[in-house]
């Protein structure tokens, strides 16, 4: 199999830093044919093309677009999540550091058929060159006036502006971002309303991610229904998918949806470092699912996912092999969800600590029957009452481990003498 | 120092994280001062217990002096499984400290961070603003003989 | 109207409902505990949370709107087990030796802990000790028993504006704290108590200074007085089991007989006399061309708040001490004089709705023996309530006992003190009478009445409209601050009180305090005072007495000595 390169087909081919390649590279072109177009007809086109956001929800960005566009306020904001955290996920970054410019086309193109009248990328403070080369790229854009005032002469107007992140994981949600762009710190909003009735500074704001905005270009190009095309129904077009752990070719793919994961495994990431066996795959990140060998041949595909009572996540496939252990792993994914917990709502405040405290039974061999059943439950519960996605997806590797390394578990109850 | 960071900003309420940042980082400490809290909030007209609050929240920030160069070993998995090393134990024996701990002579403070986004290139450790990733022993020695030549 | 389903009752709401106030008006009460009526919905504690048909995730009833057709379980057993569990979280990062706990048996979390039926923890305690915070004479805060709700930040920072507390920290290590991780101090803290007024815990209290009075009563060297002030009698009722706004006067001079005070008298008697000095004391100034708009001065919190913040307006703050403290100081001089007493030997309790009063006792100008304070010890509304049940007495059933002379008769002006804008209607009912040498056709001023955050009002006198203007809350403090201090207050006199509602709303009150509470308590107060003889705080014959008998003159040399005070600059600490 190979990659399909929509999004990351500039990708080593032109210097991030040079407008000119990139517009030599059709850049701005859909920017140009979208201007010409009616609004309704370029929301039309990404309804058509069934894009779902790729930053880890999949939820339609059509959706977001007419939400947006009905607003009548004359204040609206187009925000680009780039506060990309989630462990084994650094597809983001590439898209940034590689191709800046696509994703300002995009953002544009969005406002343009929205509303938008300003935007900001959200940039997690850890990626600093990825800042600096989109402040250089809205500058070198808004010179050559594909940005700015008067973009190419169709009076539309929209500036983009480039906000560091502090640290801080849960920024990634769309609230918190919201918080954190206006001084906040990123704890999350009671919802309803929602950030396109009521976002940044009470106005109108829509969020998606750097990849989703980097698609828009190429639905533009294709057209909507070309794009379905690709992939499977509920999942249309490509995915970048950020492959990491021990396997030989570390790095992002773009595959289209409906791929088996052990294609992306061992065709494009030629097979396991050292020829080991694998223990198990997280798949979408640390808020994902942990999966056994056998379960590879799942394709990625947003409604496979949802199987797991989980979301894809942003695309993550980190390998595992032998050497590793089930329940060191999840330790490390809770402790990953305590740190960045902001901390407001009770069941993800104080639950993770509890979470650690069950799973560490289980790796000093001390756990019973009784823990099993205690984890699950709190698992299930700060899945289900927790006030934003971070709470709601945070338990889903263990869940998932309770249902596919159930023996795992066991022995660690019926073996306490093997520690 | 901080008042001339200052003047560079307009006086809203968002502009807070990025003064703080800035803040931060030209000082050799890196961390904001009970002052810079008190001085940045008249300037921005919002009340101190605010600028608290979101000091508090960002991991960025410290409101205890650091080192000049804050070293921060990613802990998350993808780091984990691909590591041959153990980046903490390795930094915490060449500079003798443990983490969240500064060296004596104030020049590095050795800090965990969350996954940073590199993880097709692990180990990776971050020091200041600057990733390093593939890291060896051997690599982590000589990237610290630098710093400290640089002291 | 919104139809739908909760727990297979059909239910009709209007628009904008939510879940749990629908739930509520057909009967059915979802368990709460970071909620607050009046307050912001936070959502935060999520035991509020139910079921919804269709949906995967559990949503929190208060912050969700009921949707037409929705099918909604408040008990599933999949809701029960996350509320259980939620609970359970709670405590196990929570002190809970409750039987010791400063709010055992008032406490929401143990009230829910009980109602939901859990009788073990499945969770270990992770619960770490940190000190606590009791270095100031009003306001204890205990992190070890913070349920981090977010009630008491949401108060300070956005009914009051002070922005004292705040939410540090992230993840489990988030804790609600004072500015800078410090101590309460009146440095920044104007110790209104609101925060203690929301608190569903034992996180924050007012300081428990019963032991005190308890020393005192059975103290044979002392003799122990009291005075009550206007606020108590319409809210003490709500700590003995009697409905909200019964006026209890009678029954709780008796109660604090039986405690053992030696004679209790009514702080309505020195709040006629703060009319009579600070109203004259307004007259000077708009004759003799002094400092204006004039403010009142008789709310100790707005004394710190304008000390901290606005001492550049210190000087159009009436001189006058508030009535407490008036008293205190004839308790300390006058009181004696006439008994034959030593003033060593007097004990002078004053039970306030507030808790800001306890800091205001300990004021170093507040002393008429420098080696003593006027007012020995404050008790809040519910630290007398305390006091009540620990003797065991049976309130209900008591006789109706007066007030005490010198200090007992006292006018209708001086109980509307206790409600927002009180002290402003009081103060035009002598001023009006005194400066146009006429009676006012009508007492009222129903437009200094009522919950708005600021209110205002005209006044012919000697001929010239006068405005005058009322702010309860220090939000709205700030508005009329700003516009003294820029020079654009169109006001000759304001009156500010710290708490929302005025006295009545303070931060000593029964819990439960929202604004139906304090409309409830408020109406009380105008009741009262529409029930009384003697309405206008010039004709209260104990006070003109006062004068004959010792003052002399109102803002003479001994009303000046006694009754009057200075403030501080606390801008620069």
């Amino acid at each position: 199999m190979k990659e399909m390169k929509l999004v990351s087909k500039r990708f080593g081919k032109i210097n991030p830093l040079s407008i000119d390649e990139y517009v030599k590279f059709d850049g701005y072109k859909n920017l140009k044919k979208a201007l010409k177009m009616e609004k309704t007809e370029i929301i039309e086109e990404v309804q058509n093309a069934y894009l779902r956001g790729r930053g880890g929800a999949g939820f339609p960005a059509a959706i977001k677009m007419m939400g947006l566009a009905k607003e009548t306020n004359i204040e609206k904001f187009i925000i680009c999540n780039a506060d990309e955290g989630e462990p084994g996920n650094f597809k983001d970054r590439y898209l940034m550091e590689k191709d800046p410019h696509q994703v300002l086309e995009g953002m544009i193109i969005v406002a343009y058929a929205t509303g938008g009248t300003k935007g900001y990328i959200y940039v997690r403070g850890e990626y600093q060159k990825s800042i600096s080369l989109l402040k250089w790229s809205i500058d070198e854009a808004k010179k050559k006036g594909f940005l700015g005032e008067n973009i190419l002469g169709s009076k539309f107007s929209f500036d983009i502006e480039v906000r560091s992140g502090a640290g801080s994981y849960v920024c990634g949600e769309e609230f918190a971002l919201i918080e954190s762009i206006e001084g906040n710190p990123g704890r999350t909003r009671v919802k309803p309303p929602f950030p396109t009735s009521v976002g940044l500074h009470g106005k109108p704001t829509l969020i998606n991610n750097v990849e989703t905005f980097s698609t828009i270009p190429s639905i533009i190009e294709m057209g909507g229904l070309e794009f379905a095309k690709i992939g499977t129904p509920s999942s249309t077009g490509t995915k970048l998918i950020s492959l990491s752990g021990n396997v030989k070719n570390k790095g992002v793919f773009e595959i289209p949806f409906g791929v088996p994961i052990r294609d992306v495994i061992y065709k494009l990431g030629g097979g396991i470092e050292n020829d080991r066996k694998i223990k198990m795959v997280q798949l979408g990140g640390a808020c994902g699912p942990i999966i056994p060998e056998y379960m590879l041949d799942m394709v990625i595909d947003f409604e496979r996912f949802e199987e797991f009572e989980s979301k894809t996540g942003a695309g993550a496939i980190i390998v595992m092999d032998e050497r590793f252990d089930l329940f060191d792993i999840l330790l490390k994914v809770v402790r990953f969800f305590q740190h960045e917990s902001c901390g407001k709502c009770t069941p993800c405040r104080e639950g993770h600590i509890q979470l650690a405290n069950l799973i560490i039974k289980f790796i000093e061999r001390k756990a019973t029957v009784k823990d099993i059943v205690s984890l699950e439950s709190l698992a299930r519960v700060i899945h289900q009452a927790s006030l934003c996605g971070l709470g709601q997806t945070s338990p889903t590797a263990i869940i998932s481990s309770l249902r596919y390394f159930r023996d795992d578990y066991i022995d660690r109850i019926e073996h306490p003498e093997k520690g | 120092m901080l008042k001339e960071i200052l003047k560079k900003y307009a006086k809203k309420d968002d502009q807070l994280l990025e003064i703080l940042l800035e803040c931060q980082a030209v000082k050799n400490d890196h961390f904001i001062s009970k002052e810079d809290i008190i001085e940045i909030a008249e300037y921005l007209s919002i009340p101190e217990s605010k600028v608290c609050s979101v000091l508090s929240f960002y991991t960025f920030f410290s409101d205890k002096p650091r080192g000049k160069h804050i070293i921060q070993v990613c802990k998350d998995i993808p780091c984990y499984v691909s590591s041959d090393i153990d980046v903490l134990k390795i930094m915490e024996k060449e500079l003798g400290i443990r983490v969240n701990e500064t060296t004596s002579n104030k020049q590095f403070t050795l800090e965990y961070t969350s996954c940073l986004g590199c993880c097709e290139a692990g180990p990776v450790m971050r020091i200041n603003d600057k990733i390093y990733s593939h890291l060896t022993a051997d690599k982590i020695k000589a990237i610290l003989s630098e710093y400290r030549v640089y002291m | 109207m919104v139809n739908l389903v909760i727990n297979n009752v059909k239910v009709a709401v209007e628009a904008n409902t939510s879940i749990l106030q629908a739930a509520k008006k057909y009967s059915m009460n979802i368990p709460t505990l970071c909620y607050y009526e009046d307050l912001d919905i936070k959502s935060d504690c999520r035991v509020c949370v139910v079921e919804i048909e269709g949906k995967k995730g559990l949503v929190s009833a208060c912050s969700t709107p009921a949707a037409e057709g929705m099918v909604v379980q408040t008990n599933s057993p999949r809701v029960l087990n996350a509320r259980k569990t939620i609970v359970e979280l709670i405590l196990s990062n929570h002190d809970t030796n409750c039987t010791t706990c400063v709010k055992n048996m008032k406490c929401e979390l143990q009230s829910l802990a009980r109602n939901l039926g859990i009788d073990e923890n499945r969770f270990p305690s992770v619960f770490e000790r940190c000190e606590i915070d009791d270095n100031n004479p009003a306001i204890v805060r205990n992190p070890n028993l913070c349920i981090k709700c977010g009630r008491c930040v949401d108060v300070c920072n956005n009914v009051q504006g002070t922005s004292v507390l705040a939410i540090l920290g992230r993840g489990h290590e988030t804790r609600v704290s004072a500015v800078f991780d410090e101590n309460l101090s009146d440095d920044f803290c104007t110790f209104c108590g609101q925060c203690a007024s929301v608190c569903p815990v034992g996180a924050i209290t007012e300081k428990d200074d019963t032991d005190l009075v308890w020393r005192a009563l059975t103290d044979p060297k002392k003799h122990v007085i009291v005075q009550v002030a206007p606020a108590v009698r319409v809210s003490l009722g709500e700590e003995v089991e009697q409905k909200i706004g019964t006026i209890v006067t009678g029954k709780m001079v008796s109660a604090m007989k039986i405690l053992g005070f030696d004679q209790v008298f009514d702080t309505d008697f020195t709040a006629d006399l703060t009319i009579i000095e600070e109203g004259n004391e307004l007259i000077q100034r708009v004759t003799t061309g002094g400092t204006l708009p004039m403010m009142t001065s008789c709310c100790p919190g707005w004394i710190s708040y304008a000390e901290q913040k606005y001492p550049d307006i210190l000087d159009h703050i009436s001189s006058c001490k508030s009535p407490q403290q008036m008293f205190g100081a004839l308790a300390k001089s006058y009181y004696p004089q006439k008994k034959g007493l030593d003033p060593k030997d007097v004990f002078v309790v004053s039970v306030m709705p507030c808790t800001a009063k306890k800091y205001e006792a300990k004021r170093e100008e507040m002393r008429v023996d420098e080696n003593s304070p006027d007012i020995d010890v404050v008790l809040t509304t519910r630290e007398l309530g305390k006091m009540i049940k620990q003797m065991g007495i049976d309130f209900e059933h008591l006789g109706e006992t007066p007030f005490d002379s010198p200090f007992g008769i006292t006018t209708g002006a001086a109980a509307i003190f206790g409600a927002t804008g009180g002290v402003m209607e009081a103060a035009i009912r002598t001023v009006y009478e005194v400066v146009n040498k006429k009676p006012l056709e009508s007492l009222d001023f129903k437009e200094l009445r009522g919950l708005e955050g600021i209110k205002e009002a005209e006044v012919n006198l000697g001929g010239s409209m006068v405005k005058v203007a009322v702010a309860h809350t220090l939000s709205m403090a700030k508005i009329l601050c700003d516009q003294v201090r820029d020079g654009t207050s169109p006001y000759a006199f304001i009156e500010i009180m710290t708490c929302p509602g005025g006295c009545i709303g303070g931060g000593g009150q029964p819990y439960g305090t929202t604004n139906k509470v304090r409309q409830e308590r408020i109406d009380s107060i105008y009741r009262l005072d529409a029930s009384m003889t003697l309405r206008k705080s010039h004709e209260n014959p104990e006070v003109i007495e006062l004068y004959k008998d010792f003052l002399k003159e109102p803002l003479g040399e001994l009303s000046h000595q006694l009754l009057h005070t200075h403030y501080h600059d606390r801008k620069d600490r």
